[in-house]
């Protein structure tokens, strides 16, 4: 049993085409929950339905075990960001951040106390009596934050709330949201588009595409194993490197292009003939050494990122991106050696985009790591 | 700039540049671009407003013909009869009377039905129609349809007011209800367009902030006063300038409903600017009414600005 079980739930605006079609989904008491997906593939709407601000279309929505479908916001013991802050314009930081607990008529030393605790944990202690357009766009966020974060409520709903926030204020609050939910034991529904922080803070990952669920699971599997086409471009940075593919002869031709003979201890001969698309990982792509099966490719482009360095080169009309760990003093123009290996490729249907078989080289990964 | 390095010639002049001249100029150029557009408003003003303000001013130290032309240069005569006048008091009197009754009541009235008005139910269209029909009324359709209501014997009002039982009222005749009935019109009247406007202020609020505080667990009246009186306090302070100004102003109604009787306890100052001018021909005294008329509604104002700056949140 989770603590928020959606059944089947649908959504349409204005009786036309569903914005959200069977959502099945089970979140558990206490788990960080993260929501990804492109713009406009629902996730705001999906919030708004568990917060209550969005009639259901259709399906039953659970929250700790009782049918919430009916209630109103206030019944469902939660606090959330919105995705535009929502701030009262007429009122101060401080104002805007016991609101709620003002409303709910909570103890004035209790209210002076969270203030205090959220203010300083959010970096607002010098803004509290400043109205919010005397604010810049990040601290108006941290005051939404903030504000949801002082009711304490058992359930947390997150509208995309570091949009605004500079890279290292960014990496600061992702680990304070993440301290501050395993402190209080909140089970935390947080939106975003960005898959680095779904993948760092994220217990489970749900990616979201047209309103449709693409896949549900742990950041590392959504990374290894991704169920289709979709989530293999949508998680990862730089994203995954595809190219049409047939399996002919114990050979793997890429793109018309790249010729791969199979390793003995692959298994893939169910793959005979098929209309295949690989997939592999930026990462699983070296400087290739004599000893090992090498493809001479032509380097298109190079981004230096300090530690590694991140080299593009065409296969067929696809362009794929390489990463090589530390500085690497190669040049456009240049022809690179590359080791592209089948084991650590997975494979999905053409037509369909769903995976048919994952890289057989993960397993071995995920030894290593431990 | 060392000398071993020529300059080209066009980097010379780039240095020439004077910034401050430029800067001038173009403020120059902007001041009279704005001049331009304000040309025509700045006419009409001149032609309708101002020369008729300086005018009325100047006629209000001299004793008039009937025909309007100055005879007599008096001084602050003129001033000085009117603040000894009892009937100017009674004036002055029904004048702020007449404001506390219409003023806080409309306004009050129509937030009570832009409230109602704004919430989301079916319908509700029809409503806001009613509501704000008021506006589209002529003062002089709007009079004579009260004027049959207050009617002695077949006024709908005292018709109901037989029914209950009660002895009927003489609304326009009764020197103790007449400045009500007045009152209760004019209410009628500025409910529409009070009610348009303020309507217009509670449909611009965010529905998030609402959303937002749902999710807090606010109820209806701390939203109410927390969100939707702070947020439509700017246009809440413009309905009452405007109504205040209005109420001072009040002249058609009376003329149709009471002619400023009986016992002059509807005589408004407009309506006694009105008398002086047009039915006495004292000019000289009308403009006097009317200077002090226009003090009033500008200290009014002042005090409302001074006041409001502190209170209003703007956006
Ligand atoms: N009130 C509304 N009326 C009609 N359609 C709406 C409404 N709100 C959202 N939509 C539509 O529903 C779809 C999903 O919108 P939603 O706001 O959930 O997207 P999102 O995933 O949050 O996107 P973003 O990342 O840009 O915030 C969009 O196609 C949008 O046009
Ligand atoms: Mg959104």
């Amino acid at each position: 049993m989770g603590y928020i079980e959606m059944m089947d739930i649908s959504k349409s605006y204005n009786k036309q085409s569903n914005v959200l079609n069977g959502i099945d989904l089970q979140i558990e008491k206490g788990e960080f929950f993260v929501l990804v997906g492109p713009s406009g593939s629902g996730k705001s709407t999906l919030l708004r339905m568990i917060a209550g601000l969005e009639e259901i279309s259709g399906g039953t929505l659970k929250i700790s075990e009782k049918i919430v479908n009916h209630l109103p916001p206030k019944d469902r013991n939660l606090s959330m960001v919105f995705q535009n802050y929502a701030l009262y314009p007429h009122l101060t930081v401080e104002q805007n951040i016991l609101f709620g607990l003002n409303a709910k008529k909570a103890d004035k030393q209790i209210q002076q106390k969270r203030l205090e605790e959220t203010a300083q944990m959010m970096g607002l202690s010098e803004l509290l009596k400043r109205k919010p357009r005397e604010l810049s766009g990040g601290q108006r966020q941290r005051v939404a934050l903030a504000r949801a974060v002082v009711s304490e409520a058992p359930l947390c709903l997150m509208d995309e709330p570091l949009s605004n926030l500079d890279a290292k204020l960014r990496a600061n609050m992702r680990i304070e949201i993440r301290r501050l939910q395993k402190r209080l034991g909140l089970t935390m529904v947080y939106v975003t588009h960005d898959q680095v922080e779904a993948m760092t803070m994220g217990d489970r990952i749900m990616v979201l595409n047209d309103g449709i669920i693409q896949q549900v699971g742990e950041p590392i599997d959504l990374y290894n194993k991704p169920s289709n086409l979709f989530v293999a471009t949508f998680i990862g940075s730089p994203k995954m490197n595809l190219g049409k593919a047939v399996l002919q002869d114990s050979k793997l031709i890429i793109e018309n292009e790249l010729t791969i003979p199979l390793e003995q201890f692959v298994n893939l001969e169910s793959l005979e003939n098929l209309n295949l698309v690989i997939g592999i990982r930026a990462e699983h792509m070296p400087y290739g050494d004599e000893d090992q099966q090498v493809q001479n490719v032509e380097i298109v482009n190079v981004e230096h990122l300090g530690n590694e360095t991140l080299v593009s080169f065409e296969v067929g009309t696809e362009l794929w991106t390489a990463k090589w760990l530390g500085q690497w003093l190669v040049q456009v123009g240049d022809r690179v050696p590359v080791h592209i290996s089948v084991e650590n490729m997975c494979f999905f249907d053409e037509e369909t985009g769903d995976l048919i078989q994952e890289a057989t080289f993960t397993h071995k990964q995920e030894v290593v790591k431990r | 700039m060392s000398m071993s390095n020529p300059v080209p010639a066009s980097s010379t002049d780039f240095n020439e540049i004077n910034f401050e001249n430029v800067k001038k100029k173009q403020k120059v150029m902007s001041f009279t671009k704005g001049m331009l557009f304000l040309l025509p408003s700045i006419v009409l003003f001149g032609a309708f407003l101002f020369y008729p303000l300086f005018k009325t001013m100047y006629l209000s130290f001299f004793l008039t013909n009937a025909r309007g032309e100055t005879t007599v240069f008096v001084g602050l005569q003129n001033y000085i009869d009117m603040f000894a006048s009892p009937i100017f008091h009674q004036s002055m009197k029904s004048t702020f009377l007449f404001v506390l009754y219409t003023v806080p009541t409309t306004i009050i009235i129509a937030l009570l039905l832009a409230v109602l008005a704004n919430e989301k139910l079916k319908g509700i269209g029809f409503f806001r129609t009613i509501f704000s029909s008021t506006m589209g009324i002529s003062v002089a359709a709007a009079s004579v349809f009260w004027l049959y209501m207050f009617h002695p014997s077949i006024g709908f009002i005292n018709q109901i007011l037989g029914f209950l039982g009660v002895e009927s009222i003489g609304w326009l005749t009764d020197p103790k209800w007449a400045l009500i009935a007045v009152a209760v019109t004019t209410i009628w009247m500025n409910l529409g367009f009070t009610f348009l406007v303020l309507l217009g202020g509670l449909q611009s609020i965010d529905s998030y902030l609402y959303e937002s505080a749902d999710i807090d667990g606010a109820g209806y009246f701390y939203k109410l006063r927390r969100i939707t009186i702070p947020m439509i306090s700017p246009t809440l302070f413009f309905v009452i300038t405007v109504t205040i100004i209005n109420a001072f102003q009040t002249f058609g109604q009376i003329d149709i409903l009471t002619q400023g009787g009986p016992q002059n306890s509807t005589n408004l100052i407009v309506y006694s600017i009105y008398r002086e001018a047009f039915t006495n021909y004292q000019f000289g005294t009308a403009s006097a009414q009317a200077i002090v008329l226009f003090i009033i509604i500008l200290i009014m104002t002042i005090i409302q600005f001074k006041l409001g700056e502190r209170k209003v949140h703007y956006q």
